[in-house]
């Protein structure tokens, strides 16, 4: 027998061991460069200080400083109103779930037209979340947005001097919410939850096209009805909507950052920070990089989405187990 | 089907509901509306106060003409085209061959693989951003087109293979293992059986992946520095600071720079929907 035509055979022996790597390698490759590879250079970066810069050799300057990130850390007070906003975030975005499936039920009906009314109750999410940003960034605007309109028409009175100026008294003046310390973030958030709540939305009607018609009917029959079906009967069904609509709140919610750049870039004095807008900030500032601090914002960032990541994991392994 | 439908509940009931929805929706859309009724005013109106009232004149088309004629708007828009529309190609046509891998073969790493995938895609941008800024700095891939085009379509992947392996493994076996006792070649399975199958399935990625690239922010500011690579939603943010209190032109850019996903939407609905529910509620 010839070389060759054993070659031949043990590539034809090996066919179904070797064609996955086949079809994987491109993907893979690929994928480890700019996903999997960063995140463990990041996590070795946060123990490093490093503007970034390269020697005249192409040796980077970076220095080993062990965990002084992670000390500076714990006594800077950004990181931790940082970590509060986004426990907040994490609290208020959670809102979306329930709020999501209200409308949910609302819309679920088959009068006519209902299909293009879903599809604009849906609207918000397919918009980009910079607009997002913008439209309510002047919607909370207290001299002509909506809120501050309509503020003047509560408690203001309008005065039309000799010139034909119009001036307004107004009993206090309209709430400037993106300046406030204490308002902005949850200005922020009650943005953030417009298209969050319209993504809720849509897993919640397509679970509930899924509802079994028979138990349903089982449970009229029962005398179940209003928040008792839904409670008892509808609910359960919709778990695989409810684990879905969970997961992506969460994972928006912390990765929340277009909102805060494009509304409040953190201010006023730092009190809309959140790790992921600090990180970007601290990272790439006006003043320098400062990649090993920024790395170390990161990797907390990371190991929180990490629990996240691991729970939804273990739940798809269940699944994959009871599966084929 | 619950609620109870208000067809049941008799015609009054029915037309209260009717009356009721587009009341809701107004509500809903207020503050969309809102900045489209800002993009057809003058600026005379918008310095007037008038903001809310009925508008002095309509200035729709001079407002969205100014958007492009007064800024780069159309060097932004075209810049998004050219970053989403490789995107999605790389990231679907690769996800296809890695779904059909990690579906079909029965291996033992397939899924540990899997779930590297699965678990990439959910990662904070933040842990990749400075090795992979660091890294399209050395190459010289920092502020171009292709620098961004090549990160988003190999985060995407990730995404990507997640659905399409799910959507594989959803169908029958049997085609796959009687191809193969027919002696039909690897490739020539996946071509020729399996492709076919999963249109549905390059459709919803392809409308979703667009939108989800078209709207980013992030990695346009992470990976540009100048104007000429930037995509609209970073445009809208430069815009933003060049128009100061020209609230209409801001509200005319927004509106431009949102209607190509809306578009998407509108078309791929079905399809649209199907992508972000089956990726994982099956």
């Amino acid at each position: 027998m010839d070389v060759k035509a054993t070659e031949h055979s043990w590539l034809l022996r090996n066919k179904l061991k070797i064609a996955p790597w086949v079809f994987l390698i491109p993907a893979l490759a690929f994928f480890a460069v700019y996903v999997i590879e960063p995140i463990f250079e990041s996590i070795w970066l946060s123990f490093y200080e490093w503007n970034g810069l390269y020697r005249a050799d192409g040796t980077s300057t970076a220095v080993w400083v062990g965990v002084d990130n992670y000390i500076k850390l714990w006594d800077d007070p950004k990181f931790w109103t940082s970590l509060k906003n986004n426990l907040l975030w994490l609290l208020l975005f959670m809102l979306a779930v329930p709020i999501g499936l209200m409308i949910a039920l609302f819309l679920n009906q088959t009068v006519s037209g209902m299909r293009i009314y879903k599809s604009l109750f849906f609207f918000p999410f397919v918009i980009s979340q910079v607009v997002v940003g913008l439209i309510f960034g002047w919607f909370y605007n207290p001299d002509f947005g909506v809120v501050g309109s309509v503020w003047k028409a509560l408690f203001c009175e309008e005065t039309i001097n000799i010139v034909g100026n119009v001036s307004f008294r107004c009993s206090s003046p309209p709430p400037d919410i993106l300046s406030s310390p204490e308002f902005a973030t949850y200005g922020i958030i009650a943005a953030g939850l417009w298209p969050q709540i319209a993504y809720c939305m849509i897993l919640y009607l397509t679970g509930l096209n899924n509802v079994a018609a028979d138990q349903i009917e089982a449970g009229r029959l029962d005398g179940a009805k209003g928040w008792r079906m839904l409670w008892f009967v509808v609910l359960p069904q919709l778990r695989p909507a409810t684990f879905i609509a969970v997961v992506v709140t969460v994972i928006g919610a912390l990765r929340s950052f277009d909102m805060i750049a494009i509304m409040t870039q953190g201010g006023p004095f730092g009190s809309t920070n959140v790790l992921a807008y600090y990180m970007y900030e601290t990272a790439i500032s006006e003043y320098g990089e400062r990649y090993g601090y920024g790395s170390a914002i990161a990797t907390v960032l990371f190991l929180i989405m990490l629990i996240y990541i691991s729970y939804f994991l273990w739940r798809m392994y269940q699944d994959e187990k009871g599966g084929r | 089907m619950f609620p109870r439908p208000i067809e049941k509940a008799g015609p009054g009931a029915r037309i209260g509901y009717q009356l009721l929805l587009p009341f809701v929706l107004i509500i809903w859309l207020l503050p969309l509306l809102a900045i489209f009724a800002t993009s057809i005013r003058s600026g005379a109106d918008i310095n007037a106060g008038n903001v809310f009232g009925w508008p002095g004149e309509f200035a729709m088309i001079e407002n969205y003409v100014a958007v492009f004629t007064r800024s780069q708007a159309s060097m932004y828009f075209i810049n998004s085209i050219l970053i989403t529309v490789p995107s999605v190609a790389i990231s679907v046509s690769l996800a296809c061959l890695a779904g059909y891998a990690l579906a079909i073969y029965r291996f033992r790493v397939a899924l540990p693989l899997f779930f590297l995938f699965v678990a990439g895609n959910f990662v904070p941008f933040q842990i990749l951003m400075v090795p992979v800024r660091d890294m399209s700095v050395r190459v010289g891939l920092y502020d171009t087109i292709a620098g961004q085009f090549l990160f988003h379509a190999a985060f995407q992947t990730g995404f990507c293979t997640l659905f399409m392996r799910n959507f594989i493994k959803a169908l029958p076996f049997d085609l796959i293992e009687s191809a193969r006792i027919e002696g039909v070649k690897e490739w020539r399975i996946f071509w020729f059986v399996v492709l076919p199958l999963v249109r549905p399935a390059l459709a919803a990625l392809a409308v979703l992946i667009f939108t989800f690239v078209w709207n980013d922010f992030f990695w346009a500011n992470v990976l540009t520095q100048g104007e000429s690579a930037k995509p609209i939603t970073a445009g809208v943010r430069a815009l933003n600071g060049q128009f100061v209190n020209n609230w209409h032109l801001v509200s005319a850019a927004s509106l431009i720079a949102a209607i190509p996903p809306v578009i998407m939407f509108f078309l791929m609905q079905r399809h649209f929907i199907a992508g972000l529910t089956l990726g994982a509620v099956k």
